[in-house]
């Protein structure tokens, strides 16, 4: 599924490696332009997670990258730790359920409200 | 036949599931970027079937995702997906 030769996958491989918590989305962190984006932004700040927010929507290498990547088509998409956790519905539900915040304590990522 | 119609018959002939919702909510996205006038852009799908016990959820998603590789290329902009194995409870 991870293409060495394709340049967008270098790149992502790279940001999702280098930062502990990405989501790849619609818009920025501050201004989200689509409502499932702002959904998981939502959830990260509500559960205090620092995060890189990559928008999409003005780099479409990096649009077309992340779906083949994932192998995953939709867009937002949630990386912790360079592995791939999910979209909006996988997200939303892992919140309510807790196994988010077990995820993100397992990996040794910072939360406040956990 | 409708994007609505296209996505049940295809889910019900890869999944044979035993509940099987397609809501289109399109219209609770006008306005939005990728909506579009006549709706059957945004889809809300809950889907019950065998096939999905013991596999992972992202496993299920992309399960769903391959079924209906064309309409999310093509008319489809969002969907909203609840995919489970007989027994296990909706979540809220």
């Amino acid at each position: 599924m991870i293409q060495n030769d394709n340049p967008a996958h270098q790149r992502i491989r790279q940001e999702v490696t280098g930062n502990p918590v990405v989501l790849f989305m619609k818009g920025t962190p501050v201004f989200p332009q689509c409502g499932f984006s702002a959904a998981i932004v939502q959830v990260l700040s509500h559960l205090g997670v620092k995060f890189k927010g990559l928008d999409v929507l003005t780099d479409p290498s990096l649009r077309e990258g992340i779906k083949s990547y994932s192998d995953w088509p939709t867009i937002p998409q949630l990386y912790v730790k360079g592995e791939f956790v999910g979209g909006c519905d996988i997200i939303r539900e892992m919140y309510q359920t807790g196994e988010l915040q077990e995820l993100l304590s397992t990996k040794g990522i910072e939360t406040q409200s956990a | 036949m409708t994007v609505a119609a296209t996505i049940r018959a295809k889910l019900a002939e890869e999944f044979s599931p035993t509940r099987l919702d397609v809501v289109d909510d399109s219209d609770r996205h006008i306005g939005h970027a990728g909506a579009k006038p006549g709706g059957e852009t945004h889809f809300q799908v809950t889907l019950v079937s065998p096939r999905f016990a013991g596999v992972g959820r992202v496993e299920r998603q992309r399960l769903v995702y391959r079924c209906l590789a064309a309409e999310l290329a093509g008319p489809v902009h969002a969907l909203s997906l609840t995919v489970l194995a007989p027994g296990e409870a909706a979540p809220g």
